[in-house]
């Protein structure tokens, strides 16, 4: 009888043994997912809840996520890895990193994943102006994720105080050189107490924020292939020229270069009244600002317009095709509508599809925070980010010939055509 | 210096032993000094020598391997105007903040050598800026150097003097980094001048009183001589430092406003890790290796002769 038994158990887990290849089968796809932080915030955590859900809903696909610091220490970390032979199968870098990942050879197209009507319908849904910096050579390369673009925010209660209407700000270049005049108050030894408007220009940023000037004049900066750069085009150095003048001629800006980091407290604290800057700084403002502040589009010199930024998903080289078909499911589950939305109102980024604004948890949140629509409504004549080959070194020859105006060592005619023949210069091996 | 024990006396001495004692105890010895070379040969000297060797080589790009180009990146480096402008930079980084830190060590070092009230929280007051990291201490003086509303400008402010945009012209925005590195550096240094003062003995101090020596000749006569040995400590440190690091240059400035305060290191990281240029990085490493050496070289041979090891 004892013998039956145990008989009977061995069968059984030799049963349960012979089940195993059909347990191995369904082994769960495992990704590596590299993500920058680059707004203030718990994005870590955020993240984290996401992929977590994520995993709930897709039991045979184990992503882990690592955050990678800066948009510039994450793109070198994939690199280095990737140049190590162990780079991560996805990651959010900037999406101005496309030409120089892909002249690594480090990422793949999106293309070969999009095989049913569903996704085509998924990839047309973003909005153009953020699949400009996402495609090239006719494929798409990076889709997009957390992704931005410029705005102009604006004290209210000091346009009041200077007899100004704080539902009218300024939509022309002349309209924003009266009011900033308006705005710039002086104590009685002559010291300026109260800036007009401020547009950062140091750091690493001043070519973007330059492209909110040079867009509304209707200057275009590059190509879409990434090998030719316009910066010496007479309506470029027009704009440079309408930069240097607001420091330097109309004298409501501060001279020198302006940090990128200090500018929001600049605005806090009320010494200026205006400033240009992200819409990722847009949950900051609304929790510190002490007074009523509105938003608004770039003013227009010949049209409105702005320049869009901030991060795509990128799929490496290194993954295998399963592990790319896992990739793809999860960046398509990222961008759906309901998470675009939830994504967007955690973080003040621009949500990314027409369809994430329709959902309902949207729909909440901009009846709340009207001021996030400005950024959505911009889109319509907003352009791609300056973004070549090499282009780290591109943008930053931009920066110094900018910065090199704003502080008064060149004028803006000599800083353009030394970036333009110095870019000709890094560019001539792409063509 | 004493001479080192013979290591090989706990050997038992026989016939055998005795032949094979030289070769054993160079053995020994290479055994002991096994571990350091492993990690200095892994993490200095190839290193080192690869930096070189990749120096003259191409970068690889996708499936575009090295090759060799000779000169070529050093070529290119001399028709490069941001690395002229970075060497220059450092270089007078490096003459302002060396001097005037040391010299701010030693003041302040005779200065809580004294018996004063309070001189352990003096101690502590000019040695934290040492214990704190520098990232964080860049944030801080951002902060104080921003125009209108920062520590500087409002004190500038009580005396009626203009706001100053320190960090954003060309003119104020590498002495603005010089004087966070001195703030910074004065307290390091002058632990170690106020441990070489505590070795010195008193006697000495007596003597020369009594032969009728001012406390000005005494301090340049006997009290500097004695510390040459810490000074020396104390300029090869600084002259490392001031080539090493760029935290601050990275945090404040990041090199602008148009090159005006970007540092030699901080350039070749911008070359490495932003432009993944890795062979003009290379190029750029080796520049500064250079330096380095040639710095270290002087100061070995020539003042060392000069400096009177107790």
């Amino acid at each position: 009888m004892r013998r039956i038994l145990l008989n009977t158990l061995f069968a059984g887990l030799a049963g349960a043994f012979c089940a195993a290849p059909a347990w191995s089968q369904s082994k769960p796809v495992e990704l590596e997912f590299y993500y920058p932080v680059a707004v203030g915030g718990p994005i870590t955590k955020i993240v984290d809840g996401m992929v977590d859900e994520f995993e709930k809903s897709h039991p045979d696909i184990k992503i882990k996520s690592i955050y990678a610091g800066s948009y510039q220490d994450s793109v070198a970390k994939a690199l280095t890895a990737y140049k190590g032979g162990s780079a991560p199968q996805l990651a959010v870098l900037l999406s101005t990193d496309m030409f120089t990942l892909i002249d690594e050879g480090a990422i793949v197209p999106f293309d070969p994943l999009i095989k049913t009507d569903e996704d085509r319908k998924w990839h047309d849904g973003f909005y153009k102006a953020f699949m400009a910096n996402s495609q090239t050579g006719g494929k798409t390369w990076g889709i997009p994720f957390q992704r931005s673009t410029i705005v102009m925010y604006y004290n209210k209660d000091l346009f009041k105080e200077a007899g100004l209407n704080p539902d009218a700000p300024p939509s022309t270049w002349d309209e924003l050189v009266a009011d900033a005049k308006k705005l710039t108050k002086a104590d009685s030894a002559g010291q300026t107490t109260q800036w007009g408007l401020e547009i950062p220009s140091g750091g690493s940023f001043a070519y973007w924020l330059f492209q909110a000037l040079t867009t509304p004049n209707d200057a275009i900066l590059m190509n879409q292939d990434g090998n030719e750069v316009y910066l010496d085009k007479p309506a470029v150095i027009e704009a440079v020229q309408f930069w240097h003048d607001l420091a330097y001629k109309h004298k409501v800006m501060p001279t020198g270069t302006i940090d990128w980091g200090t500018t929001p407290k600049d605005f806090l604290v009320g010494k200026t009244a205006m400033m240009w800057t992200t819409t990722g700084n847009l949950t900051n403002v609304r929790k510190n600002a002490k007074f009523d502040f509105g938003v608004a589009p770039m003013p227009k010199a010949k049209h409105g317009g702005s320049p869009t930024g901030g991060g795509n998903f990128y799929l490496f080289e290194s993954a295998t095709p399963e592990q790319r078909q896992a990739a793809f499911e999860f960046v398509k589950w990222m961008t759906s509508p309901e998470n675009a939305a939830a994504w967007s109102i955690a973080t003040g980024y621009v949500a990314v599809s027409p369809a994430a604004w329709e959902t309902d948890k949207m729909k909440a949140y901009v009846k709340e925070v009207p001021q996030a629509t400005v950024a959505r409504d911009q889109l319509e004549v907003s352009v791609a980010e300056f973004s070549t080959h090499d282009n780290q070194r591109v943008t930053k020859l931009l920066n110094d010939n900018l910065q090199s105006v704003l502080t008064n060592a060149k004028t803006p005619e000599q800083a353009m055509k030394d970036a333009q023949s110095q870019a000709d210069r890094i560019l001539r091996p792409y063509k | 210096m004493p001479s080192p024990r013979p290591i090989a006396s706990c050997v038992p001495i026989n016939n055998a032993g005795a032949r094979m004692k030289p070769s054993l105890n160079a053995v020994y010895g290479w055994l002991l000094l096994l571990p350091a070379m492993v990690l200095l040969a892994a993490f200095t000297h190839y290193p080192a020598l690869a930096t070189l060797w990749h120096s003259f080589q191409s970068t690889p790009k996708g499936n575009r391997p090295a090759v060799y180009v000779g000169a070529d990146n050093y070529i290119s480096m001399y028709q490069d105007p941001v690395f002229w402008q970075a060497l220059w930079n450092n270089l007078a980084y490096a003459a302002i903040t060396i001097p005037v830190s040391v010299a701010l060590a030693l003041v302040m070092a005779l200065w809580v050598n004294r018996n004063l009230a309070g001189r352990g929280f003096l101690r502590m007051a000019y040695f934290t800026p040492t214990v704190l990291p520098m990232v964080a201490v860049a944030n801080i003086w951002l902060f104080f150097y921003t125009p209108q509303y920062g520590l500087l400008d409002q004190i500038a402010h009580v005396f009626g003097l203009s706001s100053t945009n320190w960090l954003g012209k060309r003119d104020t925005a590498l002495p603005a980094l010089m004087m966070v590195t001195i703030w910074k550096e004065a307290g390091f240094f002058m632990i170690f001048y106020l441990a070489a003062l505590q070795q010195v003995p008193p006697s000495l101090r007596e003597a020369a009183m009594l032969e009728g020596a001012s406390r000005w000749q005494y301090f340049w006569r006997v009290l500097l001589p004695l510390l040459m040995p810490t000074t020396l400590f104390v300029l090869i440190n600084a002259l490392i430092n001031a080539f090493r690091l760029v935290d601050h240059v990275l945090v404040m400035t990041k090199g602008g406003p148009d090159n005006a305060s970007t540092l030699l290191l901080f350039y070749i990281y911008e070359v490495g890790f932003s432009y993944w240029d890795t062979a003009y990085a290379a190029t750029l490493s080796v520049v500064l290796l250079a330096i380095l050496s040639i710095t270290a070289l002087i100061k070995f041979r020539w003042l060392d002769r000069r400096t009177h090891y107790q």
